[in-house]
């Protein structure tokens, strides 16, 4: 099963940070016009608008497509508004991939931004004991970063993996994004700065924990044919996306769930659903782990850095750390992940994040990453998930 | 006067003080566990079959994890002030082969805690208001 490739024109993003004077509209709009900009597609031209939406900002950030295109100027072409939690941006790629491989359309737009408030993420206001997002918080108050203590445990516990393990990924990333213009923290941490924060949720400390941002990032996609019509012989290609469903039982307690699914009358305990995720993305993309030469990965804490690598198949369970040390995840290493910086240089912009990811993807493969450049990158992927079981995983060629 | 116990939600767990149970679910064909009964996936090997019978679950378990709350966590958590931090526990149920998350009892020091080590399902008040405590399970050491 491989899938027809897309083209990638154009990428912009506006800075991740806290931009209390402007609106998620400002944010995404610049991303947005930086991004045709650098594909050299006018407005006008573009043919379908996928919004990824914010669920913190009213109404205007429900009807994403529409609210960009407004600001943008309306010029009647097609929209699509759609939300999946942090696979938001990775969803609206998906939805813009199916209009231009179907023939719908040629080029489109994919746009994500988000401001939101200082702290911890919380869930929408009400009273809905219906709602595991609502009952996590009201019963044991079981917030974002109590997921993460919990996996970065379950590591020290199976692999040994020790708290300055977990302070390196952050060291790592914060070295990267220290070269990244576009990141929210310029600062190099060291692993005494890592160690002097405080524990939020043990064993991770302040600096360990993705913040949450303001950012905006957008694409400009089209057909390998309309490439070529505007003169563009050799795009970034999108060749694999990933936006499944965890495949029952999922043996790892999730966000928001606070219970697992049982695995006593089928499945395993190894049975995850981040595995399954980079799986149809080599799947789509006919490429296995080896064939990659870099990736980003949702570093929501340093600890669930390598989870990723496991789980995407860079190394066998309890390996991560050997990667780590042994400098292969680093720029210059042998498969460098998160050379943007990643989460732990930017934060979090939810709906912006995964087309970020996607952006700094296009960057490495077309040899524009300044400063933190991976040497003959030819294929890279992007994964993350969205909250309630969204995939989002993205795989791109030189 | 005592003030009146009342379980935080409905449905999830039993109010028996000495011997308390969380309730969860079990399908009636594919004899898959569940918790909550009637809030968790379903198997989707019973598509045209979901019924769930509601079952008693295994009052004791393994950690499979654990960490901390220092920071005050996000409405709808009630917080009586000043917040004292606490911790989560994850702990696996042997028999159901199904992981849930609650709090830890009071009073225990998370040095103390170890994945693997046995816990069992005990009720505490989560928070209260002049006539009422709200009620909810939570893990404590055997």
């Amino acid at each position: 099963m491989t899938i027809d490739e897309i083209a990638v024109l154009g990428v912009g993003m506006h800075q991740w940070g806290k931009f209390p004077g402007k609106s998620f509209v400002d944010l995404g709009v610049d991303a947005a016009q930086k991004a045709l900009s650098d594909s050299g597609v006018e407005w006008g031209e573009i043919e379908f608008i996928s919004g990824a939406n914010t669920v913190r900002n009213g109404y205007p950030g429900w009807v994403s497509a529409s609210t960009f295109a407004n600001a943008l100027g309306f010029q009647g072409c097609q929209l699509a508004s759609s939300y999946a939690a942090c696979a938001s941006g990775v969803t609206a790629l998906s939805i813009a991939r199916a209009q231009i491989l179907s023939g719908i359309c040629d080029v489109a737009l994919v746009v994500g931004a988000d401001q939101v408030d200082k702290g911890m993420f919380a869930p929408v206001p009400g009273d809905r004991p219906n709602d595991v997002d609502w009952l996590r918080f009201r019963l044991m108050g079981l917030s974002n970063p109590a997921y993460f203590g919990m996996f970065a445990r379950r590591r020290m516990a199976l692999y040994g993996d020790t708290q300055d393990d977990f302070a390196a990924v952050k060291v790592k990333n914060s070295n990267h994004g220290a070269q990244n213009p576009n990141a929210r923290y310029a600062k190099a941490f060291t692993i005494d700065d890592v160690n002097a924060s405080p524990i939020v949720a043990d064993p991770l400390r302040l600096l360990e924990i993705c913040s949450t941002s303001d950012g905006g990032a957008a694409l400009v996609v089209s057909s390998l044919d309309y490439a070529r019509k505007k003169g563009i012989t050799d795009p970034v290609k999108i060749s694999g996306i990933s936006t499944v469903s965890p495949v029952y039982p999922n043996a790892i307690i999730d966000m928001p769930y606070f219970a697992s699914d049982s695995w006593a009358t089928a499945g395993d305990e190894s049975h995850t659903f981040k595995n399954q995720i980079a799986q149809h993305a080599y799947k789509e993309a006919g490429i296995t782990p080896q064939d990659l030469d870099f990736a980003e990965v949702y570093d929501l804490s340093s600890a669930y850095e390598l989870d990723w690598y496991e789980h995407i198949g860079l190394c066998g369970p309890g390996e991560a750390r050997n990667l780590l040390h042994n400098g292969d995840t680093t720029l210059g290493g042998r498969i460098p992940v998160n050379p943007s910086g990643g989460l732990g240089a930017f934060g979090e912009a939810i709906p912006a994040q995964a087309i970020a990811q996607v952006c700094e993807l296009t960057w490495q493969l077309r040899g524009d990453a300044y400063g933190r450049q991976v040497e003959n990158a030819e294929i890279g992927m992007s994964i993350n998930y969205g909250m309630f079981g969204h995939g989002s995983s993205v795989i791109a060629r030189k | 006067m005592a003030k009146i116990r009342v379980p935080a939600v409905d449905g999830m767990f039993t109010m028996d003080f000495d011997h308390p149970r969380l309730i969860g679910g079990r399908g009636v064909s594919s004899q898959s566990y569940y918790f909550p009964k009637s809030l968790s996936g379903a198997d989707p090997r019973c598509v045209n079959d979901g019924e769930r019978e509601e079952v008693y679950l295994s009052s004791v378990g393994k950690i499979w994890s654990y960490t901390s709350a220092d920071y005050p966590p996000a409405l709808p958590y009630q917080i009586t002030e000043p917040f004292e931090p606490f911790l989560i526990c994850a702990a696996q149920l042997q028999e159901e082969e199904l992981v849930i998350c609650g709090q830890m009892m009071p009073g225990i020091d998370i040095n103390d805690l170890d994945v693997g080590m046995d816990v069992k399902i005990a009720l505490d008040v989560l928070y209260e208001d002049d006539e009422h405590e709200y009620i909810v399970w939570k893990w404590d050491l055997v």
